[in-house]
């Protein structure tokens, strides 16, 4: 009993938190899918400009959209250090997912900012609404996602993250990868759909 | 399973009980924190009622001034508020937190401190929700705040304010404890108690959990629209600006019919216990009723647009709603016939909870019917907005919900306090539950079809409304009365301390297997299941009849910590909304960003503090 | 020690391999979608004509393709058993359902409707 105290066996084999991780990935889908639709009902219904057309910048969300891509890779490079107790692996791929949120939300930041200069704003119209709200609450989960990872990796600095606690860091990272995944939605509906 | 009990019998050093109230404020126990929910719930029940009774008072004769227009909108809105999501959902919490766990053979949920922050989120909502009639600002647009009258514009108080964000912090709660329970159903069954094996209330609380994890993001994300509507000026619901007042009726009715089910599928689970046990028969079609249990809750998702056929949203539209509608009386009709089949041919037992349940029966049969009626959309044209429609729905919720919830409570109170209510009180509430329930809202029927409108304060004289209004005012003081005899029962229980044996009923579940009311770490060993009813199972193999357990001392059993953080992070939660209210102030940045610290120091002292000592 | 170590390593093999070419993949799509998009948006380049009445599909198709490989490698959904892959299948299924619907309700309702509607008013009068 005392050897699985990490890992209380449970009725399905699979962790508690992982489980409960899961769960609430599945119900954020619906929550995102919220969003979306708004979006999407709204798109085109908009009384005046700017309109998504005449403001987004592809070049610099595409490069904001391989970030976030290539820091879904590099956490999990980062959690099979973990798992395989290589400090060096683990922590140094994990500083690496964590610039790559770090630059997504900079990018973020600077894109809101400008489309705020051209005129765009949550009251200007439809799209500046559900735009902003949409893509806001994506930031949002990103900059809690790297809140959590930055945490994790403090306390893998101070070791307190051996491979036998990875399901801490593997919970963390899966609330990563939805994040990512969300986006791979979000990227081609909101930006490159956009005539 | 429980021979281990008895191995502890006589033992000595018991482990003692902490009380208090910080002991209450720290609870991470499922069974306290059962209790704190049901009592909650019950406080808020009696304040929805009381709304309701005004209201009644207010209709009992035409042209009547006992309130104004602008409070009696308030009392509606805040009677449907509450009785939802402060009575009806929570009183099914309570149900959930102190017995899923003690059905399915564990020692607690999966996560006891989440379980507490939901509690304490669940209150705080609720507080927030009340005090807004402190500020004379009670919700006034209806239950579900139809855009664009909860708009800036024609909601100019904090009115709608108070409600779009009491139920964005009831959402909190309601999420929190669904990711808690589907984990705790999945992930803590004791060894043998297979998924088809468990319990029909657990398999009916397990398929709520799943409702509240998908419908309710639906509504939080409709909320927040609303509040940056109201709050930061945007157009999501302003026509002005080119928003559409239909999107907010999809997202809320997508939420809205999902949490219809929300509230009576664990009605369904504590009906699906109580009959076989009075019957003395295992439950009919076991396997039938968790299929359709699960088919009910996977069509709910899609009928959702029956609540706005009178908004002119097309042919095709309607056509589509109404057959799906239709569908859901295939599995709810099995359900029927399965209840009905349990207790054919059984050795009945007429005992207070069988009173409840067979009432149940009939009175959600009767809300059925008028809900197939609502189905076809033409019929449905005639019947909105009147009182037909608030005549069917307190036929399904309360005839249904809280007859069922009333009757669970007669059911598991002596193992949950551990005293039995009395009989006769028991059966005098019934009866008055019954005749007043049915004198308050079956002429509704009536003056719904002949064309009274909902929501308004008040009607004038000659239209043949009176002598029915009257009726339904006399019938919902009885049903306001039957409550207090439940209060007196409850109180003179109390005071006879004639201590309630383990198994009262003889029960089929593992409840009844421990003592009433049930140790902290309810199973002196987890009990391993051997099939369906398995108490009775257990029973039947040791010859009909098991001496009573003991109390044992329990030690050498690890329980979760005590904590004060989740406290701590409900509170932040809630100074979080309420800074949010007030961003506009002068200080409003402030208050959010002290809002968010208290947040995130509680929910990272929660993180690092070690949950079990 | 050294027992548990290899049970870890046994547990969670290296499959760093795998994910590096996979995330290969995904930079790749994304080439792809962006380079759709360029396409679909410059009159007189190759295959314009095409993307520009194509881009949708193609962008779901590809998109979907980016998402199922994040879910099943990064997410190590493969490697689970049926109930993970049920949640969460499950719920991207009702979260589809709810955009297709809303976007059929709010687009397409009225077109179908008003077609109807006038099918019915040549009939009638």
């Amino acid at each position: 009993m005392d050897a699985h105290a990490l890992h209380p066996a449970t009725s399905t084999g699979i962790p508690n938190r992982k489980l409960a991780i899961w769960t609430f990935i599945g119900s954020e889908c619906l929550f995102f899918a919220s969003l979306i639709s708004v979006y999407l009902v709204y798109k085109g219904k908009s009384l005046v400009g700017p309109y998504p057309s005449e403001i987004f910048e592809i070049p610099l969300v595409t490069v904001g959209t391989a970030l976030l891509l290539f820091s879904s890779l590099f956490v999990v490079l980062a959690l099979n250090g973990c798992e395989q107790g290589n400090r060096k692996k683990f922590l140094g791929w994990l500083a690496m997912t964590i610039l790559c949120g770090l630059f997504f939300i900079g990018m973020q930041v600077y894109e809101f900012t400008h489309f705020f200069h051209e005129g765009l704003t949550m009251q200007k119209n439809l799209f500046g609404a559900s735009f902003f709200t949409l893509t806001g609450f994506h930031g949002t989960h990103v900059t809690i996602g790297v809140i959590w990872l930055l945490s994790i990796f403090i306390e893998g600095v101070r070791g307190h993250v051996p491979p036998a606690k990875a399901l801490n860091f593997e919970i963390a990272a899966l609330y990563w990868h939805f994040v990512d995944v969300v986006w791979i939605v979000i990227f081609p509906v909101v930006y490159l759909m956009n005539s | 399973m429980a021979t281990s009990v008895l191995d502890h019998a006589g033992a000595a050093g018991i482990h003692p009980e902490k009380t208090g109230l910080w002991a209450w404020i720290t609870t991470v126990d499922h069974k306290k924190i059962g209790i704190l929910y049901g009592a909650s719930a019950f406080i808020f029940f009696l304040i929805g009622g009381l709304e309701a009774l005004v209201i009644r008072l207010q209709l009992m004769k035409p042209d009547n001034n006992l309130v104004s227009p602008e409070f009696y909108n308030q009392l509606f809105t805040m009677h449907g508020t509450t009785m939802i999501f402060l009575a009806v959902m929570p009183l099914s919490a309570m149900f959930f937190n102190f017995f899923i766990p003690l059905l399915i053979g564990a020692r607690d949920v999966a996560f006891p401190r989440l379980n507490a922050f939901s509690y304490w989120v669940f209150l705080f909502g609720g507080l927030f929700l009340n005090a807004s009639f402190l500020f004379n600002a009670a919700p006034n647009g209806g239950w579900f705040g139809y855009a664009n009258l909860s708009s800036k514009q024609f909601s100019p108080g904090l009115n709608m304010d108070f409600w779009a964000i009491g139920l964005q912090i009831l959402g909190i709660a309601s999420l929190a404890a669904g990711v808690n329970f589907f984990v705790t159903v999945l992930n803590m069954r004791a060894p043998g108690m297979k998924l088809i094996r468990m319990p029909m209330f657990v398999w009916m609380s397990f398929i709520t959990q799943l409702l509240v994890l998908l419908s309710f993001p639906v509504i939080t994300v409709a909320l927040i629209l609303l509040m940056f509507d109201r709050l930061f000026g945007t157009h999501f619901f302003v026509p002005l600006g080119g928003g559409d007042t239909m999107l907010w009726q999809h997202l809320f009715w997508v939420f809205g019919h999902p949490e219809v089910y929300i509230l009576i599928l664990p009605a369904f689970g504590i009906i699906s216990e109580i009959l076989p046990v009075f019957s003395r028969k295992p439950l009919f079609g076991y396997t039938a009723m968790v299929f359709s249990g699960c088919f009910i809750a996977f069509l709910g998702f899609g009928v959702w647009s029956h609540h706005m056929f009178s908004t002119g949203m097309g042919p095709i539209a309607d056509s589509v709603f109404s057959l799906a509608t239709m569908l859901i009386a295939i599995p709810t009709g099995v359900k029927i016939f399965n209840w009905l089949g349990t207790t054919w041919g059984g050795s009945i037992q007429m005992k207070t909870p069988m009173y409840f349940a067979l009432g149940f029966i009939a009175m959600f049969i009767m809300g059925g019917l008028s809900g197939v009626m609502h189905s076809t959309a033409p019929a449905d044209l005639q019947q909105t907005d009147t009182y037909f429609v608030v005549a069917h729905f307190h036929y399904v919720l309360f005839g249904g919900s809280i007859f069922s919830l009333t009757g669970g409570a007669y059911y598991w109170w002596p193992k949950m306090f551990g005293h039995m209510l009395d009989e006769g009180l028991g059966k005098l509430h019934f009866w008055l539950m019954l005749i007043g329930f049915n004198l308050t809202f079956f002429p509704m029927h009536i003056v719904g079809l002949e064309g009274m409108p909902r929501r308004v304060y008040t009607y004038p004289a000659g239209l043949g409304f009176e002598s029915l209004n009257r009726i339904e005012t006399y019938g919902a003081l009885i049903l306001g009365f039957s409550f207090l005899v439940f209060i007196f029962n409850v109180i003179k229980s109390t005071r006879s301390k004639v201590h309630a044996p383990a198994d009262p009923w003889n029960g089929a579940t593992l409840e009844w297997s421990i003592p009433s009311p049930p140790q902290e770490f309810n199973f002196p060993s987890i009990p391993t299941v051997h099939g369906r009813d398995a108490f009775w199972e257990e029973k039947r193999a040791h010859g009909g009849k098991l001496p009573e357990p003991a109390r044992v001392s329990g030690a050498g059993i690890h329980l979760p910590n005590p904590s004060y953080w989740p406290f701590l992070a409900a509170l932040g939660v809630l100074l979080l909304f309420i800074a949010l209210m007030n961003h506009a102030s002068k200080l409003g940045p402030v208050y959010i960003f002290a809002a968010v610290s208290v947040l995130f120091f509680s929910i990272f002292n929660w993180v690092f503090e070690p949950a079990e000592g | 020690m050294d027992s548990s170590a290899q049970a870890h390593e046994h547990n969670f093999p290296e499959r760093a391999g795998e994910y590096v070419r996979i995330g290969l993949i995904l930079f790749v799509l994304t080439a792809l979608e962006v380079g759709s998009y360029e396409i679909a948006h410059r009159p007189g380049v190759p295959l314009h004509d095409f993307m520009h009445t194509g881009l949708i599909p193609v962008l779901i198709v590809l998109s979907a393709i980016k998402f199922a490989l994040v879910a099943l490698f990064y997410m190590h959904l493969k490697w689970d058993g049926p109930l993970l892959k049920g949640i969460f299948s499950f719920s991207l299924f009702l979260a589809t359902f709810v955009i297709v619907a809303l976007l059929a309700l709010f687009i397409y309702e009225g077109k179908f409707s008003a077609m109807i509607g006038s099918l019915m008013g040549a009939t009638g009068t």
